[in-house]
């Protein structure tokens, strides 16, 4: 019976996905945020069956009443948190961004719940401390008229955190990532990407002459190598990725891109040579299968999860993800892939394209070009760090140990990703209104169509 | 920072002036100026053009990141697809993936079948549910399709995984699992030869050796037998017996994993060398031999002692002629010797995806003369798989190019449809093309006048080098033969090893010519 309803339950939450997924790119369409309410309202329903299917066949496995409180609580969670984000700024928060961060919230909370309850348990706390406190974040926001003027301070703060950690951080996995505080390792690098941004997008806000560039990459590149130094290689690309990106977006000038890649793939061979750990990544990478005893283990694991997974999957508590190392945070995507199937790890690639995508509509609409700046600084952080992990996972690209956001286990990366969210639900609630401007937009940017 | 402070308290937000922009490069220290626009008469204010075109740059400069961006997605989607369609069955038919039980729970073991689809392996289900691995064939293919137990052999080790995968239709697979049933895992259809391995097996007969056959142009083995052997039908009941019992061995494939002394076809590796070192003369080689060649305090002698009396080159190698060969040997760079051994697939691994020994060889520039002379008559210390024979037996019927020897041809769905086809695969350049000309001329004259006459037949040309090798002080001996066969297009390459064999006879010649006399008989 165990072993039918599993089945079915298999077969509904991929039908189920793939509805939720195709409403995420409708709700994409238009020039204004939440415009297709009905699809809005539909990727909320099909969230919380999700999320029934799947707690009911972790239930009649586990067979523990801890997992229907767990259940019960998290159903609250969904429901009051969202509420109150709705009370509190009406209908001017993206409902979509809103129910991708809900959906991608859900699926981790499953995946760990099936890997590891204790892990889940303390995930669900920290996500539900952290969602209070996003609470006033847009609102903030909003308010914070300074915001774009604090640029020394998120520049001096990010890089006295990444140097906090350098000193006194501990190993873990090579790299020297986290301060113990205690209920879990808090990882400031997670934080500092959000400072960063917010830096970055202030200075280059102001102007772009080739001195401010030249002193940009300069604080940028500080950020990089004390990441770089720390160990945490995975960080350091992202940082760097995103300072070219967003030098890209306030200058228009390709050649600092081609600078930009070419001093990455400068210091990429540097960090090859100097670094043992960097190596192993890429000799994983290359061949897992003759090294795979030690360096390839990981790498190796993790494709016979997805591969004996296959299109369908083995159904929740019918596959073996947890003989893959650091499952729950690096590796969640092949656990997901595993019993969830590889139709489900496609929609839930595609869900993070429609966040990444909806981060950037919200940067286009807005028109002061600091908030412009740091959704698209965020956005490109997030689909880099995703990129990372999932692509790591499929062996796309060399695992680099960085976390799924909001799927993966990790108290710091979902801390610092809701705050993400909820800094960008403040950046969408304060679009100003300008109908007449968005009018001649529209047309222009017609025109500009046909021309190209 | 002043003026800021000022804009805090303003309801306000800014946009650059956009001809401040284009003259920032020249004029960077000029103070920005700002536009300021409240957010109440906004509306009011004419929207200027400077300002769109401005916020407009942005965005496509935004959306061509966009794009990028998108574009590595899908890619990865992408990527992820080419996986599970193409690599995933290869791949997760690994030893070291875990889930062999748990998709023994979901899939009904496939099975595995003969070339002409005679079936070698298949499960069934008993009145209790419980499963039976039957195997038609009993002992005849013990080694070659092993078996699925106790750690398994074999096709069974081999394509475990690949029998354990189920690309029966999707709808069929949703509606075994709607009914609880177990989804039909693939088969697999092997490159064997039910034929010809019946006659493998029988010129084997009651002795312990190995056959194994291979088609040169393909790299497809026809035949594997290694005696003594086990009826996999019953091994696990059969299999404490078997562990537990002093000197069997029966679970070893001689084919793969015996090691043997090379004995005198280790000579085909000398006569290469000396034929390299004397590229223009070899020809001109003579030799007078009164059956032992002495060299200080060390003599080695030919077989019986039999004096060969003068002799060319290729009388020397037709005849096997040990004291002519240990004199050769002792005239070679052991440098380039010891690299051409390698190249030739010593000491390092076979292009082969099964189980199987590493043939070695040991000698150096400080090897003594004794090893030396023991050595190039394939003696010493060199050992040798029968699997790595016929792979050199193989490349020399093929031009001297090496097809990756392999024993699946295809796998398939429930339904008979091909899941997966292997096709022939150049691994390596063994010798050059003339080299293996010349010595197929060699090899040629072994069945013309030299040691493997007994292969003369009407239906084939064969070409070959036989061995004996001594394996402790007794007087029976291993006896060995590689070479090939080849009527027109039709080739068979083979190595035949039977052990332990009493004196007077060239034993294996006889098993290969049964085994060429099935292949070209049909």
């Amino acid at each position: 019976m165990t072993a039918i309803l599993t089945a079915i339950a298999k077969y509904a939450l991929i039908l189920l996905i793939v509805f939720y997924t195709y409403c995420s790119f409708v709700v994409l369409r238009g020039k204004k945020i939440n415009l297709n309410m009905a699809a809005i309202r539909l990727q909320s329903a099909i969230m919380y069956t999700i999320h029934f299917i799947a707690y009911t066949i972790i239930f009649i496995n586990v067979k523990e009443k801890k997992i229907i409180v767990l259940y019960l609580a998290q159903v609250l969670y969904f429901s009051i948190t969202k509420g109150i984000f709705l009370l509190m700024y009406r209908k001017k928060l993206s409902r979509a961004l809103l129910n991708n961060m809900y959906m991608l919230l859900c699926i981790g909370f499953i995946m760990l719940t099936r890997l590891s309850y204790e892990n889940a348990y303390k995930q669900f706390i920290i996500v539900t401390a952290t969602t209070i406190m996003c609470f006033f974040i847009p609102f903030l926001i909003k308010i914070l008229r300074n915001l774009p003027y604090l640029t020394w301070i998120y520049c001096i703060a990010g890089i006295i955190m990444l140097g906090v950690v350098l000193v006194v951080g501990r190993i873990t996995y090579g790299a020297k990532i986290s301060i113990n505080l205690g209920f879990f390792a808090f990882q400031p690098s997670e934080f500092v990407k959000i400072l960063y941004v917010l830096f970055l997008a202030a200075f280059l806000s102001k102007s772009q002459s080739f001195k401010r560039i030249v002193i940009s990459g300069i604080f940028a590149g500080m950020h990089v190598i004390i990441l770089v130094f720390s160990s945490d290689l995975g960080s350091a690309l992202i940082f760097f990725v995103v300072y070219v990106a967003m030098l890209y977006v306030a200058t228009g000038q390709l050649r600092w891109v081609g600078c930009g890649f070419a001093g990455g793939t400068v210091a990429s061979l540097i960090a090859y040579k100097l670094f043992s750990h960097v190596r192993i990544r890429v000799l994983a990478f290359r061949d897992p299968w003759s090294v795979i005893d030690n360096e390839g283990y990981q790498v190796a694991q993790s494709l016979f999860a997805i591969g004996t997974g296959s299109w369908l999957g083995m159904g929740l508590y019918k596959g073996l993800p947890t003989s893959i190392p650091v499952v729950t945070q690096d590796f969640i995507f092949s656990a997901i892939a595993e019993e969830l199937g590889g139709f489900f790890a496609i929609a839930l690639i595609l869900i993070c394209l429609s966040t990444f995508l909806i981060f950037i509509k919200i940067s286009m609409l807005h028109t002061g070009l600091f908030y412009k700046l740091v959704a698209f600084g965020m956005a490109v952080t997030y689909t880099v760090q995703t990129v990372l992990t999932i692509g790591g996972a499929i062996k796309f690209i060399p695992s680099t140990g960085v976390t799924l956001p909001l799927v993966s286990y990790g108290g710091s990366s979902v801390l610092c990703t809701l705050i993400t969210f909820a800094i960008i639900q403040g950046i969408c609630i304060s679009i100003p209104a300008q109908p007449e401007i968005d009018k001649n937009d529209s047309e222009e940017e017609g025109s500009d169509d046909e021309e190209e | 920072m002043k003026k800021n402070n000022d804009d805090f308290f303003d309801d306000s937000f800014e946009i650059l002036d956009e001809s401040l922009i284009n003259n920032s490069e020249q004029n960077a220290d000029i103070p920005i100026r700002r536009k300021r626009i409240t957010e109440e008469n906004a509306p009011d204010i004419e929207p200027e053009k400077p300002i769109t075109q401005k916020k407009k740059k942005f965005n496509r400069y935004i959306l061509n990141q966009t794009i990028l961006f998108a574009f590595l997605f899908l890619g990865m989607i992408g990527y992820l697809v080419y996986f599970e369609y193409k690599d995933a069955d290869e791949v997760i038919n690994n030893n070291y993936n875990k889930r062999q039980a748990i998709l023994d729970k979901s899939v009904y073991r496939g099975e595995i079948r003969a070339s002409n689809g005679e079936v070698l392996a298949k499960s069934i289900t008993n009145a209790d549910g419980s499963k039976t691995r039957i195997y038609p064939y009993g002992d005849l293919f013990a080694h070659a399709v092993g078996y699925n137990c106790n750690g398994k052999a074999g096709l069974e080790l081999s394509a475990n995984f690949k029998l354990l995968t189920s690309n029966a239709n999707l709808l069929l697979q949703i509606k075994d699992d709607l009914f609880g049933d177990q989804h039909p895992g693939d088969s697999v259809i092997t490159t064997l030869d039910v034929n010809l391995q019946n006659s493998a097996y029988s010129a084997i007969g009651n002795n312990k050796g190995a056959i194994i056959a291979i088609d040169p142009s393909t790299g497809r083995i026809l035949t594997m037998v290694s005696k003594p052997d086990f009826d996999p039908n019953t091994i696990e009941s059969d299999w404490d017996y078997i562990v537990n019992e002093e000197g069997n061995t029966c679970l070893l494939n001689r084919a793969t994993n015996g090691l043997y002394p090379p004995g005198s076809t280790f000579k085909l590796f000398t006569l290469l060398e000396y034929i390299h070192e004397h590229p223009n003369d070899y020809s001109n080689y003579t030799f007078d031999c009164s059956g032992t060649l002495t060299r200080g305090e060390y003599s080695i002698d030919c077989y019986n002692r039999n004096v060969h009396g003068h002799e060319s080159l290729m009388d020397s190698f037709a005849y096997s002629c040990n004291s002519s060969f240990a004199n050769i040997g002792l005239s070679l760079d052991m440098n380039k010797y010891k690299h051409l051994c390698k190249d030739l697939l010593f000491n390092s691994e076979l292009p082969f995806s099964m189980t199987y020994s590493k043939s070695d060889f040991k000698l150096n520039e400080k090897s003594s003369t004794f090893e030396i002379m023991q050595t190039v008559i394939g003696q010493g210390k060199t050992q040798i798989t029968p699997l790595h024979l016929s792979l050199v037996a193989s490349a020399l019927a093929n031009n001297g190019v090496l097809m990756r020897p392999y024993m699946i041809d295809h796998v398939e769905n429930v339904d008979g449809k091909v899941v997966k086809q292997y096709e022939p695969e150049k691994s390596k350049t063994l010798f050059s093309e003339e080299d293996a000309k010349k010595l197929s001329e060699f090899m040629g004259a072994v069945v013309s006048y030299g040691t493997g006459t007994k292969l003369q037949s009407s239906a084939y040309t064969a070409y070959g080098k036989t061995g004996t090798a001594q394996f402790d002080s007794g007087d029976n001996s291993h006896s060995l033969f590689m070479g090939y066969a080849e009527n027109g297009s039709k080739k068979l390459a083979i190595c035949v090893v039977m052990e332990d064999m009493p004196a007077g006879s060239t034993w294996a010649v006889p098993a290969a010519r049964e085994v060429f006399d099935t292949y070209f008989a049909s």
